[in-house]
């Protein structure tokens, strides 16, 4: 089949020297990240894209630039297992399923059994989400070439809707939170019409709102804000894994077999849908939960009630790669960073990639593979390490990671201006979080708020004002309307309710 | 953690209804401007402003209708948004920050986060000069390391780089 060709071919760039080592870096640095607070894998990944500036402009460069932010990504992944088993601090939202049964493994004395299963599982689901990655983004690639303006924008419509009609928190705030998004990314030089928008004057808005400065400030200062009400310490479990612990662990968890493949199917589908890694973990630990024979010591320290959420959580991560890479449309918050990234260097994001550029696509997909083993290793190896990181007292690594902050938020433009919004963003980003604004449709908005409207102009254009193109054929049709039917799930499946004469709500 | 004898510093609808407000005024200054660009059917296409438009309505709307919840919720006045004690421990944070990044144009951004690390060890860590200073530094010196030379990323200097011919 042509898609081994094309993967073979992946494995060829991606095995260079330089990017095997770039791989582990990555790992590690992800992993560091994941472990610390502040510097999730979305802020982490914002803060080091503009040193690989310079990287991607050598011949072959995007590559190796895209295969050291993904295995960051990777670790990050990882990292937020370490705290969320050995300190129940979850180290990223989807980490929180985590806790649950993670911690209490690890007050049991078992933390090597639970970090183990943990970083097993997400291994296993992350493989699992390559695999179908790697079949079946060629069809979807090859489906989206024909797609024209009104096609994408019903596929940002049905991005936005679906958080929106989905987010189980409040709608309102959704809406708000998302089109804050927009208006911060319509401020500056409106490249169809050269008009300034919402400048007010200020020329130093020309250039509009960065999504890298918002992902540092509303994630990275925002979360310490918020870290810091908890107390100034972090206590934690002991953790040790040694082999034995590991061969053990590793012969337990095949019993698991069905949990794991469930999980992972759980997360493929969450991961495509936007915003899926966090509902992932949690749905299918409550299906473990409720599928298990083991279900009622479900909490209490269940190497099972950490299979689920890992293996989905992982799975969901790889999988929300998958929109990126074909149709230019992130999943979650990093990937909108790596999205922003690849624009950064110059590249299309897109269905035209896979056809412009085959060696980056498939070496993206090939390091997929070889980051998640690299990754295994290092966190199998060096557990100890990074949990001693989280014993440096709060007192200096807190200022030290908002100084990185700082940094990452400078070296975007070399500008001072965008160091103080960093600031303003993370005061927002604290509120927010407590008031319940989700973050992830403002930071999505931002980054695709211009090609959407650009999509959305081109497409009237095309019609003379006549907003029916969006229904024009069959295709862009079922899109818009599946949109709509996300959008008003709620409502729907009230209405769907009363009429079944079942209590509403 | 124990709230008990922890006063609210603001109660959750306080602050529920006052950022709804703000948000409404954002979207209200995102419409009116946009207004002013044209939000309508232009000469071939949508003018400037339509886009935005609509979405300086969508904020108004989704933010009053968040206000108006707020306001009517009064279970939420007796909630605590945070309370003196977290709002102390994150005004330690924030007020240095703040200070810190508004020096880094002027002294430098390796001798600003030299004081801002220090600063934090001795306020918060309680720890003495000599354990202070060789880490702020140190933690200085290898940022610079990082970025200048290897990473060849300038970062902004001041007058402390101009002395030591580090420009």
């Amino acid at each position: 089949m042509e898609e081994i060709n094309a993967l073979l071919g992946g494995f060829s760039v991606a095995l260079s020297p330089l990017n095997l080592v770039l791989m582990f870096v990555g790992v590690i640095l992800g992993i560091i990240i994941g472990v610390l607070p502040g510097l999730g894998g979305a802020n982490g990944v914002a803060i080091l894209l503009p040193l690989t500036f310079s990287m991607a402009q050598q011949p072959g460069g995007t590559t190796s630039a895209i295969i050291l932010l993904s295995c960051i990504y990777w670790g990050a992944l990882f990292g937020g297992a370490i705290t969320s088993i050995l300190f129940n601090i979850p180290g990223e939202p989807w980490s929180v399923a985590t806790t649950f049964d993670g911690h209490p493994l690890a007050q049991l004395g078992r933390a090597g059994s639970a970090l183990t299963a943990a970083f097993t599982s997400s291994f296993v689901g992350a493989l699992i989400a390559v695999i179908m990655i790697t079949f079946l983004s060629p069809v979807v690639a090859g489906f989206a070439l024909k797609f024209g303006p009104p096609e994408f924008f019903a596929v940002y419509l049905l991005t936005f809707c679906a958080f929106v009609g989905m987010s189980g928190g409040n709608a309102a705030k959704t809406v708000a939170s998302m089109m804050i998004g927009f208006a911060l990314a319509a401020v500056g030089l409106d490249s169809v019409t050269g008009t300034l928008r919402l400048t007010f004057g200020f020329t130093v808005l020309l250039k509009g709102f960065d999504f890298l400065i918002a992902v540092i400030g509303l994630f990275g200062i925002g979360e310490i804000l918020e870290t810091l009400e908890e107390g100034l310490a972090f206590k934690g479990a002991s953790a040790k894994i040694n082999m034995k612990v590991v061969l053990e662990t590793w012969k337990e968890l095949p019993r698991y077999w069905a949990t794991s493949l469930r999980s992972a199917a759980v997360g493929c589908f969450m991961g495509i849908v936007p915003g899926g890694a966090t509902p992932a973990s949690f749905m299918s630990y409550g299906l473990a939960r409720r599928l298990s024979r083991d279900g009622k010591d479900f909490g209490n320290g269940v190497v099972e009630g950490v299979v689920a959420p890992e293996t989905a959580a992982h799975a969901a991560g790889t999988s929300a790669l998958l929109p990126m890479i074909t149709l230019g449309v992130p999943g979650s918050p990093t990937a909108a960073v790596l999205l922003g990234g690849l624009l950064i260097w110059g590249l299309q994001p897109g269905p035209l990639l896979f056809v412009e550029k085959p060696d980056f696509v498939w070496g993206l997909i090939a390091s997929m593979y070889l980051g998640n083993i690299a990754g295994l290793i290092v966190v199998l190896t060096c557990v100890p390490l990074f949990a001693a990181i989280l014993r440096i007292p709060f007192s200096i690594i807190a200022p030290v990671i908002i100084v990185i902050c700082a940094i990452g938020a400078y070296t975007v433009h070399n500008s001072m201006f965008d160091v103080y919004l960093m600031v303003i963003f993370g005061v927002i980003g604290y509120a927010f979080k407590k008031l319940g604004y989700p973050l992830a449709p403002m930071v999505l908005a931002l980054v695709l708020g211009d090609r959407a409207e650009e999509n959305f102009r081109n497409a009237i254009k095309g019609s003379q004002g006549d907003l029916t193109v969006f229904f024009s054929n069959g295709l862009v049709g079922s899109l818009t309307g599946l949109a709509l039917l996300l959008l008003f799930w709620p409502l729907i499946r009230t209405l769907l309710r009363v009429l079944q004469g079942k209590p509403a709500g | 953690m124990d709230k008990g004898t922890d006063r609210s510093a603001a109660s959750t609808r306080a602050v529920e209804i006052g950022v709804a407000g703000v948000i409404l005024l954002f979207g209200l200054v995102v419409a009116i401007d946009s207004y002013r660009l044209g939000a309508s059917w232009g000469d071939d296409g949508p003018q400037p402003g339509y886009f935005p438009f609509y979405v300086g309505l969508l904020i108004c709307i989704s933010s009053a209708a968040i206000l108006a919840r707020g306001w009517r919720n009064s279970a939420l006045a007796d909630e605590s948004f945070v309370s003196r004690e977290e709002l102390k421990k994150i005004l330690t944070v924030l007020v240095p920050t703040i200070v810190y990044v508004s020096l880094i144009a002027s002294l430098g951004f390796y001798l600003t986060s030299t004081l801002y690390i220090a600063y934090f060890m001795w306020q918060l860590g309680k720890y003495p000069w000599i354990k202070i200073v060789p880490v702020a530094v140190g933690v200085s010196v290898a940022f610079f390391l990082i970025f200048e030379i290897w990473f060849s990323v300038p970062l902004p200097k001041g007058p402390l780089e101009a002395a030591l011919g580090l420009n």
